[in-house]
């Protein structure tokens, strides 16, 4: 059911765990709908020098999360806000339609990650969905 | 591979397999062919068969019909039943915990304007009598309770049940899927009507099953055609998948005790092996009052999917309840059935034993479980909190 590559982030994820020093956190899902998505990054200079994360959820969730990382570290703010949840999927060789949500979910928590770093270095920007603006039943598509 | 799923399907024994060779080669005829002599040979077999059935539960051999499984032994008792009964009465009464063969096919009924009474069930998924008493009206034709819940495995008090819509006067099917073959029934002790079985979850083959009606219940037919299964049932006749089953269940059925003992050994060892080594986990269903071959746990702060996936590439085959695996949005009917909040039902596995399964089997099981679910724990927010609060 799932590719190769998704089953290698399931089984050897990476960037998992918390960052001590983090300046961004963001989260996003709840325990009702069976995936939570934790990411702190450590952003200096525009740059997401450092990023880590916890998820609870399932196969697609946790590879969704570690991919996420991957694909965010060491880029700029701006890249990585540019990051979609297709970028995700097409990274992971693919997910099966039930769980594009949770590619969803991975672009909504780099997203409000750095909402929070926004908020927490005073910068007025709002970004465009900043986690939780998925609901359970509105994840799937 | 160590397989534990056998509450989902079964390994054929080679036995089975043996007793139903010959009648996908020499003895390949058609039941419904009157004057061939392949025909009479299959015809001999099928009453054959239809005897070690009937045997096995308490029942005559005219009261056992065969049928496709047991999704088709519970379509056909419940619309059966209410189509035929239309005049008495529109009203069924069944529980929250049913299998899906069941409750679908109450909420197609409701479509067709029958009235559908849901009974909920208590923390352990048992059924209580005095609430199906309560919930009986005039207007009620069919009471559909389980024998045994299929992913928690409690088994329900189906004699009182029974007694009970014997008096009212109401007519009372048990899907007995999962109790067929692992635990004694006997029909006309019990009070049932009708009852639906499965061959594969017995060690015998997929496709076939029965549904046991006692003789005098008015039901229509579900499948229309050929005078097959007594009139009752038009498909000319599995013969060979037939053969199997009645081998199967009546293995099953020899040694019942023996076998049941020995099962429930490994069970409450696996059931205390996993509580005492993973903290933060609850057994579903009713400690005693459970198949012999059943257990369900919940494993606070995981979700079930990604429990599996590191089962399964470890060799362990297990299933789980949560939403992830069910292919829909919301955590097992089930589980939330019982009372548990969605979040604690997410992480859910059920682990279900055969007698092929060994002590060495339940043991590495066991060591197993733990360092996954706390692989899982350690990348889980939820965890990250409760860690914080200890």
């Amino acid at each position: 059911m799932y590719s190769e590559k998704v089953m290698d982030h399931f089984s050897n994820p990476r960037n998992v765990g918390e960052l001590a020093d983090a300046n961004a956190v963001g989260t996003v899902g709840n325990a009702k709908c069976g995936d939570i998505m934790k990411i702190y990054m450590k952003i200096e200079d525009d740059i997401v020098k450092d990023v880590k994360f916890k998820t609870f959820g399932c196969g697609a969730a946790v590879a969704t999360s570690s991919m996420a990382t991957e694909l965010v570290k060491g880029k700029t703010i701006e890249e990585a806000l540019g990051l979609t949840n297709k970028a995700v999927v097409e990274a992971l060789e693919g997910l099966p339609p039930a769980k594009i949500h949770c590619s969803v979910l991975a672009e909504e928590a780099i997203k409000a990650a750095i909402q929070d770093y926004y908020d927490k270095s005073g910068i007025e920007k709002k970004v465009e969905c900043s986690g939780n603006c998925a609901h359970c039943h509105g994840h799937h598509e | 591979m160590i397989y534990l799923d056998n509450a989902a399907t079964t390994k054929v024994k080679d036995s089975v397999i043996s007793a139903m060779l010959p009648y996908f080669t020499e003895t390949f005829g058609n039941a419904s062919s009157t004057y061939t002599t392949p025909g009479q040979a299959a015809r001999k077999a099928l009453s054959e068969a239809r005897e070690k059935v009937a045997g096995c539960i308490g029942a005559d051999a005219k009261e056992v019909f065969f049928t496709s499984g047991g999704s088709e032994a519970d379509n056909w008792a419940i619309k059966g039943i209410a189509l035929k009964n239309k005049d008495k009465g529109n009203h069924i009464i069944t529980t929250t915990v049913e299998h899906h063969a069941v409750l679908h096919t109450c909420e197609f009924l409701e479509k067709q304007g029958f009235k559908v009474t849901y009974v909920p069930v208590d923390e352990f998924g048992m059924v209580n009598p005095e609430d199906i008493k309560n919930a009986i009206t005039d207007e009620t034709v069919l009471v559909s309770v389980m024998f045994a819940n299929n992913e928690i495995g409690t088994i329900n008090p189906i004699k009182e049940i029974g007694e009970i819509c014997r008096e009212k006067g109401v007519y009372f099917h048990t899907d007995a899927v999962q109790a067929t073959g692992a635990v004694p029934i006997d029909v006309k002790e019990m009070n049932i009507d009708l009852l639906s079985m499965s061959a594969h979850k017995f060690h015998g083959p997929k496709g076939v099953g029965a549904l046991y009606i006692r003789k005098g219940v008015k039901i229509d037919n579900l499948l229309h055609g050929g005078a097959q299964e007594l009139g009752r049932r038009a498909t000319t006749e599995n013969v060979a998948g037939i053969v199997g089953m009645a081998q199967a269940l009546s293995e099953a059925c020899e040694n019942m005790q023996e076998k049941t003992e020995k099962l429930i050994k490994l069970r409450d060892k696996l059931i205390d092996g996993i509580l005492e080594s993973v903290p933060y986990t609850r057994l579903n269903g009713h400690r005693t009052k459970r198949l012999p071959n059943n257990t369900s746990f919940c494993f606070r702060y995981i979700e079930g999917e990604s429990l599996l996936l590191s089962l399964d590439m470890m060799g362990y085959v297990v299933s789980s309840g949560s939403a992830c695996t069910s292919g829909s949005l919301d955590p097992s009917h089930v589980l939330l059935g019982i009372g548990l909040p969605h979040e604690i039902a997410h992480g859910s596995m059920r682990a279900s034993l055969s007698e092929f399964t060994t002590e060495e089997e339940i043991d590495s099981f066991i060591k197993a479980v733990g360092p996954i679910v706390q692989r899982l724990r350690d990348m889980s927010p939820l965890y990250e909190e409760v860690e914080r609060k200890d």
